[in-house]
């Protein structure tokens, strides 16, 4: 028996078979269930924007050889601490800025918190650099603790920074940072109503959308340039970049630096999106969310291509959004959307870490 | 000789064997006496692995369709076809590679998975696996088997941290606590050792051979074997050369016979000679150069490389051979001063050597020379552009990949080279091995070298491409006065395009030779016979 299917479904890969048709059962779900489907739909184009930098944060990790980067919160915590100090500066209601237009101000915020993020990421990713290579063979799952360590070390640290805005700090005089920051008086939700319009009841986010494929632009350009053709050649092959004269623990710091630069973007985009930073045990999962988006795209430990991410992301997603309202109707008052989340982003990093041939690595 | 009045203990006659349709051996016959040393001579390659791993059943003779020939042990037809079958016949072996556990003492790693016990209760409720160990006993007997081979250690020590060559009296030890033992293999025993300690092996082997038990000498070593053995079988490959009684013969005539072979034109002189070559002219100057490669170190080599010769460096495997030219493109830690063209390179600079104009192709396609995933294109111009910053296109203040100009000259190469492919997007992985080294190949050239190392060029590519190969490597030098220097352990290809042939051996130059020399003169050099850096005019 011939399958005429066969070689495309090797070539899309099974996983992604499954998920893009649940996928299109959940649509067709949420249809029978006569729900607001351009409301859902919209909700997953949100998503798709929120999320995906921090999924595009794994690409310059997995080229540059160290694989999938699940301690991307060493950056996440970089780019909260540049939207802390944003909102402690209030830089979003300085008359200055305001009267030109309220959203260019909250704008302004947002950017400076990036720089602030990506200066602080740098510093954070050349160390973190610095780590992995000198762990090389197991970083998975050096930065799976690493990952989960600093997220310990700054619940300490977000009970002792000086920071003291009302919006910040406990209520009452309390001491230390809250666990969910509204940034409702910053810039909450200002890349998604930039530009946005609408087309009947689906919402589009341009801006927010924009952004993310500004970032993916220049990621793709970075991974054709001299640095980043020779960074993915010392990813795919240490040996090989070696006798090309090039030094592969710097390109290595490259891409960690970058990967966590990113995620530093990431946290920004997502928290305004959200309209609110979380803070404490808030990203300790992220690192998880991005890999398990990055791999139903269709990348491996060892190769990650922009498109992935872009198809990735919005799968993923896209069945996170779709899940929750649809599995309502089947069962009202559950949290089988939760479990899905868990079974669909563990169960792929497992799939995807089986595919990995091992015994290669040398150098 | 007359067969009825000889008694053998291993007979080993028309052994034939192939590999996915290679024949690595064709129709050998391995005759051992009991109680003698005898020594398995030939080339890399000729063909003596793939008859000891017939001798011990190994899986990989059999999950690849067995073998042809017959064995005969003590007179009696068998069919070893797993390893244990080999150890009750009494056939041992002792590793190359030690196979001991660090963290156990010497007397567990002899007696391991043969141990002595005792029965107690638990033994008798739960069975033999819970039996205690007697540890007396086991002492005894791997005191008895290290005062066999005159080791002078506690048996109570651990393995990790003692020296190398306690180690493989430790292995031989094992083998010789077996009872029942007949045959002894040693598998190039004495490469790992110092000179002392592979005078004392060969001690520990007469000794071995005098109290009745075969001893199967695996060596590249000559003097090694005037000295131990007693008869010899040698191999050229995958045919039976000779046997002879040890006696008889001489180091020149086994040198003969473990090289001689007919010289086949492997390159077509169509391309007229005009290249003039200067003693005093040195493209490459190696003066005490050291490089610490696993497995190929050189030890301290003095060698100049005139500039547009094509020089060819030659050696068993295992010699140093490769290690000259890794060490030189800084893939491993090498010392010592490299003059190129008359400028000192820095060693510890990665890439110093790409920048002084050489390239390299290595002898590691697959590890090494190749992104295997990437296309054809990306392997091609990939150094060029990281060294030279070809086919880079500015894009503001970055350097972008300019794919036009690279498509372009990728589709030269693979033109100029008959690099068969489905077009230059087609992932390098996917090529034959002949083709993958022209694509290596490609990529050296898109480098625009003064000198050009080129690491076994041939191996593992068919006749064809191999004269395809070597006759550009030949027209390069003719027509562009690039130098070239071949690193192969085909001593046939090196004698058939190289201008002169250095001899690796040891980690150190044995002589610089001409192609036209003897077979003798280089069967000698490889063997170890000579030592120095003599040139042979």
């Amino acid at each position: 028996m011939r399958n005429p299917f066969k070689p495309l479904i090797a070539k899309f890969g099974l996983p992604r078979v499954i998920i893009v048709s649940f996928f299109l059962f959940l649509v067709a779900a949420a249809g029978g269930f006569h729900m607001n489907l351009m409301q859902l739909l919209s909700d997953c184009l949100r998503r798709w924007g929120m999320f995906g930098i921090l999924a595009l944060a794994m690409v310059p990790a997995v080229q540059c050889g160290i694989g999938l980067n699940f301690g991307i919160s060493m950056g996440i915590v970089g780019g909260l601490l540049g939207g802390l100090i944003v909102i402690q500066l209030q830089i979003a209601q300085k008359p200055a800025l305001v009267a030109i237009h309220p959203l260019f101000a909250m704008w302004v915020a947002i950017l400076v918190a990036i720089l602030i993020g990506v200066a602080l990421a740098t510093v954070i990713g050349y160390l973190y650099g610095q780590l992995l290579n000198r762990v090389k063979g197991s970083e998975m799952t050096v930065t799976t603790y690493v990952g989960f360590s600093i997220i310990a070390f700054m619940n300490m640290w977000w009970m002792l920074l000086p920071f003291s805005d009302g919006e910040l700090i406990w209520p009452n005089a309390g001491k230390g940072l809250r666990n969910t920051i509204s940034l409702a008086s910053s810039y909450s939700n200002v890349m998604n109503k930039t530009l946005a319009f609408n087309i009947g009841n689906l919402t589009i986010p341009t801006g927010l959308l924009l952004f993310f494929f500004f970032m993916c632009f220049l990621v793709w350009l970075f991974m054709r340039s001299k640095t980043g053709i020779a960074m993915s050649a010392a990813g795919a092959n240490p040996m090989f970049a070696k006798a090309a004269g090039i030094n592969v623990n710097k390109m290595r710091l490259i891409g960690t630096t970058l990967s966590t630069v990113l995620a530093a973007v990431g946290i920004l985009v997502y928290a305004q999106g959200f309209g609110f930073m979380q803070l404490y045990n808030g990203p300790m999962m992220m690192g998880f969310t991005s890999v398990a988006a990055v791999l139903i795209g269709g990348a491996s430990p060892k190769r990650a291509r922009i498109p992935h991410v872009l198809i990735g992301t919005f799968l993923f997603q896209g069945i996170l959004a779709l899940g929750l309202p649809v599995a309502n109707q089947f069962i009202p008052e559950s949290n089988l959307s939760e479990v899905a989340r868990l079974i669909i982003s563990n169960g792929i990093i497992i799939y995807a870490l089986s595919q990995v041939k091992g015994g290669n690595g040398r150098e | 000789m007359d067969k009825t009045k000889e008694t053998y203990v291993l007979k080993m006659d028309n052994i034939a064997k192939e590999y996915y349709g290679n024949r690595v051996l064709k129709g050998v016959k391995l005759h051992i006496r009991p109680g003698e040393i005898h020594a398995l001579m030939g080339e890399n390659g000729a063909g003596k692995s793939t008859l000891m791993n017939i001798l011990f059943g190994m899986p990989v003779i059999h999950s690849t369709g067995g073998f042809e020939g017959t064995v005969e042990v003590n007179g009696e037809p068998v069919q070893i076809d797993t390893p244990l079958k080999a150890m009750e016949m009494g056939i041992g072996m002792v590793h190359q590679e030690f196979m001991l556990i660090p963290g156990f003492t010497v007397t567990e790693n002899i007696k391991v998975g043969r141990e002595i016990s005792t029965p107690n209760l638990a033994s008798r409720l739960f069975g033999r696996s819970m039996e205690s160990l007697d540890f007396k006993q086991m002492r005894r007997d791997a005191r008895k088997a290290l005062k066999t081979i005159g080791l002078q250690i506690e048996e109570y020590v651990k393995i990790a941290g003692l020296p190398v060559g306690y180690m493989q009296f430790i292995e031989i030890a094992r083998e010789l606590d077996k009872t029942g033992i007949r045959i002894l293999v040693f598998d190039e025993p004495t490469a790992v050792l110092t000179e002392s300690e592979a005078e004392r092996l060969l001690e520990a082997m007469r000794v071995i051979s005098s109290q009745g038990i075969a001893i199967i000498f695996i060596t590249h070593r000559l003097d090694e074997v005037m000295a131990v053995a007693d008869s010899m079988t040698i191999l050229r490959d995958g045919e039976f050369v000779a046997r002879k009684e040890i006696k008889d013969t001489n180091v020149v005539e086994i040198a003969e016979l473990m090289i001689g072979r007919k010289m086949e034109k492997l390159v077509d002189d169509g391309i007229p000679d005009t290249r003039t070559i200067k003693d005093d002219d040195i493209a490459i100057s190696l003066r005490n150069y050291k490089v610490d490669m696993p497995g190929e170190k050189v030890t301290g080599i003095d060698l100049d490389i005139r500039k547009g010769e094509i020089f060819g460096i030659g050696g068993l495997a295992g010699q140093g051979k490769l290690g000259i030219p890794n060490g030189i493109m800084g893939l491993y830690k090498a010392e010592g001063q490299v003059k190129i063209n008359g400028q000192t390179l820095n060693l510890d600079k990665l890439g110093d050597a790409l920048d002084h104009k050489v390239a390299f192709v290595s002898e590691d396609r697959r590890g090494v020379g190749l992104l295997l995933d990437e296309s054809i294109e990306q392997n091609i111009i990939f150094s060029a552009m990281q060294t030279n910053g070809k086919f880079l296109k500015k894009f503001a203040w970055i350097n972008l990949y300019d794919a036009a100009a690279a498509q372009k000259h990728a589709e030269e190469m693979v033109k100029t080279l008959d690099i068969r492919c489905t077009g230059i997007r087609q992932p390098a992985g996917a090529l034959s091995g002949g083709n993958q080294q022209k694509v290596c190949l490609a990529r050296a050239l898109t480098l625009e070298p003064d000198v050009l190392f080129v690491s076994e060029p041939t191996r593992g590519i068919d006749i064809g491409a191999k004269k395809l190969v070597l006759e550009y490597l030949a027209k390069l030098n003719r027509e562009q006065g690039m130098t070239v220097v071949i690193v192969s352990s085909e001593l046939m290809e090196l004698r058939s395009v190289s201008d002169r042939i250095a001899i690796i051996s040891d980690g150190k130059l044995a002589c610089i030779l001409k192609p036209d020399d003897s077979d003798a003169a280089f069967g000698l050099a490889m063997s170890g016979a000579w030592k120095g850096g003599q040139e042979n005019a």
